[in-house]
């Protein structure tokens, strides 16, 4: 599938620490030691280096296989839907130099890895559905989204509270009238402290109660995003790197990795396990890791996890600390999903473990937001929440480049405020997730279509495998393109997560209404009935 | 012992990012502002408090804000009648950013350079304010260890902003105060040469325009220059715009997308600009940062770089709607204009009376002050020691030249937009009693000067006189918080 002219000469600007060795001129010189050993000259040393440089070599290739981007076809500000094809046809393209040059203009080589169309089926998807919406209405035939992990169930009940609740003075209150001054003027950087004490509460409220946070530990930001980056800039250099229990949430490797240089090492969960995260598996990646010199500064778990939609347990929280400690790692816990709990199964955040445990709270952070739980992810709402003072000192310098918006945030503290009304949103919102999911799981069922056991999340993670032909990667995405282009259904597959298995497709529920299932399940019908 | 390999350890947790000085928070510019922060001024309740003039905000025209948003309640979504929008714009979170409000953002660009321009609502890429925009642009044009060029004196801001997490260098082109600190090619190319000796690539220039913190314009002479210099070298050209519609006189503001549009051969791929609604509209709290590119590749990589700053976007529908409102954005406009050049002008003629000349300038939420006359001696350190008087002494936060990197000790950014009248009368007041005392104390001192030369005294006792002023107890230098850095 790569090009076999692929090359690399600057190689220093690329994200792997793996050093790269152009194979074609390394073709000659790997000949000649291999006749010396051959020949009884060169010796047992050569004899195991060169099959294992050669192994090394091999993994490195199967592993780089995706096509990297070229930047000779920048895409047009305005319509950034790049055609389908390029996923496979970019492969054939030469590796020009990462300088990407438009003209003869020069920009960064962090430039020409962001430039790149996307090749991602998560943001391919992402955009073929923007160019063609479905809309029962106007455009019956367009492409209906499964891929964004967003909750439209629940915004009706937040309108309603807004407009019967709500008025200007919500900006910025001073008694009855408005006193803009109060959000016009530069906040603190790092987030308006009644936010703070009101997003302490609504944690606590989504993590049942059974855990209180600390607004002074909190550091608000303008969205999940830029919170996760500025945790990763604080916790590790460029060319370090984290273990990702796999399947991961595709946005982490932009997110994480295009600016900071970080490095994401996928540790491999497996459907036997439930892609529950395996410690003996992270001690593999870690020695991995060691052994070719890279330097592992932490291990990012989402819970609930994203695509899966598992909730770790308490035992399993416990290892990972555990693992962490020994290894003198942190641990990076995304919890944007904990209210999204529609199964029922109890939710422990790694914040309630450490109340259990006491010790070595340092290295513990967690991210969490407003995007999925309130669904107001326009709303850009952000929260690294860490109990080492150090990092909350640096990610507040950090906070300036991404602030939450002021006026924004005064809604979010007025909203947030009502307790009561919260609690009604967030246990209607459940009921609503619950009832879409078991429909949606059901009309799956009918087409024989299973699903992974989850309980939290926004998606369901499903099993596509036996329509996949052949069974790997390759048939995985040929069957995405199909339930893309000919049902027009965005799913994401298991490949864009760096899933291990292929077949596996995440698939949202919660942008659907009830009645719409009928209609995405005989879309689907009828490509699954041909494969 | 194990406290400390413990400690250790634990610093060992973090980044050095995390642990170096990128933040810049540790250079004078914000030892001021800590200053203030432990005694602040108010004109009721801390009367003898430290008046905040470091801080360039636009507090002048917060009443006009509010009468907008108070009669147009649908804008603001919290409202009963701004309600029904609200699922759709709290759902919304594609990074190219609300339609209506690329388009605003783009017309009142236009508005604010007379519509002699126009704006490309399609290239606008919004950014966590300008500070987002400035080191988003650092990542896409350059790499770490790479250089941009910074005219003298700049906004301390930017050492921070373009450097600390890019690993982008910054190189002085020096400006002097023989020419009123003008740009001019000689200083570019001088720059430049610097540069290249030093081994060190520089990949853009980077200019204020109006100019932080000199509040001036530059011409149309000199933007060209500038245009013809990044295309002589194939760098980049980054302008920040920010106070463009900070202008309340003549010269008119010139932006350089009036230069590209005119100039035949310019590669208009170099050119991008930096905006913000934070300093002409006065709305810092809101985070709206632009980047506009003249470059397809800098839009695109941009746009999908700013979902790590993206405007919420109930803050986009209620922008869009404000400034869409041609009719209050003109009188607007035209009412800040003409309240920051009065305010700028009651202290420039305060000052001036008093004998303290300031540089002319027409544009800009600051002023700056000339004193080097009161400095003991033309050095930096003379300059710092003169900053601490004023600000421990007079309680003026002001901002010292040596952190905006002047070439020159003894000039001081004074910022006058982010207070009511009262308080700036009593900053103007404080400002000319310490300048006539001090003049009056220097004329003292040159007449014992003259007398002790003339008859061979010690001169430490007129020394011990200036010394005993300074370090009354109440504002002794031991109790500053400088002493602890």
């Amino acid at each position: 599938m790569t090009s076999t002219s692929h090359t690399k000469p600057n190689s220093d600007t690329e994200n792997d620490t793996v050093k790269s060795s152009p194979s074609n001129s390394g073709g000659m010189r790997l000949v000649v030691p291999l006749q010396g050993v051959v020949q009884g000259r060169g010796g047992l040393i050569l004899g195991s280096l060169i099959p294992c440089a050669l192994f090394y070599f091999l993994q490195f290739y199967l592993k780089r296989h995706r096509p990297k981007p070229s930047a000779c076809n920048p895409p047009s500000p305005s319509t950034s839907s790049p055609n389908l094809a390029e996923l496979h046809r970019s492969s054939s393209r030469l590796n020009l130099t990462t300088r990407s040059s438009v003209g003869r203009v020069f920009l960064s080589s962090r430039a020409s890895v962001v430039a790149a169309p996307n090749d991602s089926p998560y943001y391919i998807g992402m955009d073929r559905f923007r160019a063609d919406p479905y809309n029962e209405l106007d455009n019956p035939d367009g492409v209906i989204d499964l891929g964004i992990a967003e909750n439209r169930l629940s915004l009706d009940l937040m309108e309603k509270w807004i407009s019967s609740n709500l008025n200007v003075s919500t900006l910025g209150g001073v008694g009855d009238g408005l006193n803009i001054n109060g959000i016009l003027t530069y906040q603190p950087f790092d987030g308006l402290t009644e936010l703070k004490v009101a997003l302490a509460g609504f944690m606590s409220q989504v993590m049942g109660e059974k855990v209180s946070f600390d607004p002074s530990r909190m550091v608000l930001m303008s969205g999940a995003t830029p919170a996760i980056e500025v945790l990763c800039f604080c916790l590790a250099d460029h060319g370090n790197a984290l273990l990702v229990p796999t399947p991961y949430y595709p946005g982490f490797d932009r997110d994480i990795r295009w600016r900071t240089g970080i490095d994401l090492i996928p540790v491999h969960c497996r459907s036997s396990d439930a892609f529950m995260v395996d410690i003996a598996a992270l001690d593999q990646a870690f020695s991995q890791a060691r052994k070719r010199g890279q330097k592992v500064r932490g291990i990012l778990i989402s819970n609930p996890s994203n695509p899966v939609g598992n909730i770790l347990s308490r035992e399993m929280l416990h290892s990972v600390l555990d693992f962490a400690r020994e290894k003198n790692i942190h641990v990076i816990s995304d919890e944007i999903f904990a209210g999204s709990n529609y199964g029922g199964e109890e939710f422990v955040s790694v914040a309630e473990i450490l109340d259990e445990e006491d010790a070595d709270r340092d290295r513990v952070h967690i991210i969490y937001g407003l995007s999925k739980d309130l669904s107001v992810p326009g709303f850009r709402l952000g929260v690294l929440y860490s109990f080492n003072e150090n990092v909350l000192e640096a990610s507040k310098k950090l906070t300036r480049f991404c602030s939450a918006s002021a006026p924004t945030q005064s809604l979010l503290v007025a909203m947030l405020s009502d307790t009561g009304f919260i609690k009604y949103y967030m246990r209607t919102n459940r009921e609503r997730l619950r009832k879409v999911f078991d429909l949606f799981v059901a009309g799956l069922e009918q087409l024989g279509i299973k699903c992974m056991n989850s309980s939290a999340g926004l998606y369901c993670w499903v099993n596509m495998s036996k329509f996949i032909c052949p069974y790997n990667e390759k048939g995985e995405l040929e069957l995405w393109e199909k339930l893309l282009n000919v049902a027009k259904i965005n799913m994401t597959p298991g490949s864009a997560c760096h899933c291990i298995e292929p077949g596996w497709f995440r698939c949202c529920f919660s942008t659907l209404a009830e009645k719409d299932i009928p209609l995405v399940m005989e879309r689907i019908r009828k490509v699954v009935e041909r494969s | 012992m194990e406290f400390i390999s413990r400690n250790n350890q634990k610093q060992q947790l973090l980044s050095k990012i995390a642990t170096n000085d990128g933040h810049g928070e540790n250079s004078a510019y914000f030892d001021g502002w800590k200053a203030y922060a432990n005694d602040p001024f108010h004109l009721t309740d801390n009367p003898n408090g430290v008046i905040q003039m470091g801080l360039a905000e636009n507090q002048l025209c917060f009443d006009l804000i509010q009468e907008w948003v108070v009669n147009n309640p649908k804008a603001s979504i919290c409202t009963a009648e701004g309600a029904e929008d609200f699922q759709e714009i709290a759902i919304f979170q594609d990074y190219h950013g609300l339609p209506e409000f690329r388009q605003a953002v783009a017309r009142f660009m236009e508005k604010v350079r007379g519509d002699r321009v126009t704006f490309d609502p399609n290239r606008i890429v919004m950014s966590g304010g300008a500070t987002g925009a400035h080191e988003m642009l650092a990542f896409c044009l350059a790499d770490p260890g790479d250089a941009f060029l910074v005219p003298t004196p700049y906004y301390p801001g930017f050492d921070r902003d373009l450097r600390w997490r890019t690993g982008v260098q910054l190189f002085p082109v020096v400006c002097e105060s023989s020419n009123d600190f003008k740009v001019t090619r000689k200083a570019l190319e001088e720059a430049y040469e610097k540069a290249q000796e030093s081994n060190i690539k520089i990949k853009g220039l980077l200019i204020n325009n109006p100019s932080n913190p000199l509040g001036t314009l530059l011409d149309k002479d000199t933007l060209r220059d500038i245009v013809t210099f990044i295309n002589s070298k194939n760098i980049h050209l980054v302008c920040d715009e920010i106070y463009a519609s900070t202008v309340f006189d003549q010269p008119r503001f010139i932006s350089v997308s009036e230069v590209v549009d005119e100039m035949i051969g310019c590669n208009q791929d170099l050119i991008h600009i930096v905006y913000s609604l934070s300093k002409d509209l006065g709305f810092p709290g809101f985070r709206v940062g632009i980047v506009y590119s003249y470059n397809d590749t800098v839009v695109d990589i941009a746009r999908k770089m700013s979902s790590f700053g993206l405007v919420s976007t109930q803050t986009q529908h209620l922008l869009a709607s404000m400034l869409s409102d041609e009719i209050f954005i003109e009188k607007f406009i035209a009412e800040s204009s003409e309240r920051l050049g009065k305010r700028q002008g009651m202290f420039t003629k305060g000052l001036a009376q008093v004998g303290i000349s300031t540089l002319k300038s027409n544009a800009g939420l600051f002023f700056w002050m000339d004193l080097r006359r009161l400095l003991k001696e033309p050095t930096f350190d003379a300059e710092l020691e003169l900053w601490r008087i004023i600000i421990h002494e007079v309680k003026l936060n002001v901002s010292p030249g040596v952190s905006f990197h002047c070439s020159e000790p003894g000039w001081f950014r004074v910022c006058f937009a982010n207070m009511d009248d009262e308080t700036m009368r009593t900053a103007l007041r404080r400002i000319r009693n310490f300048v006539l005392q001090t003049k009056g104390l220097n004329n003292k001192v040159a007449v014992l000067k003259k007398q002790c030369s003339r008859s061979k005294l010690q001169i430490s006792l007129s020394f011990r006189r200036l010394d005993d002023f300074m370090n009354s107890p109440a504002n002794s230098p031991m109790n500053s918080p400088l002493v602890r850095t």
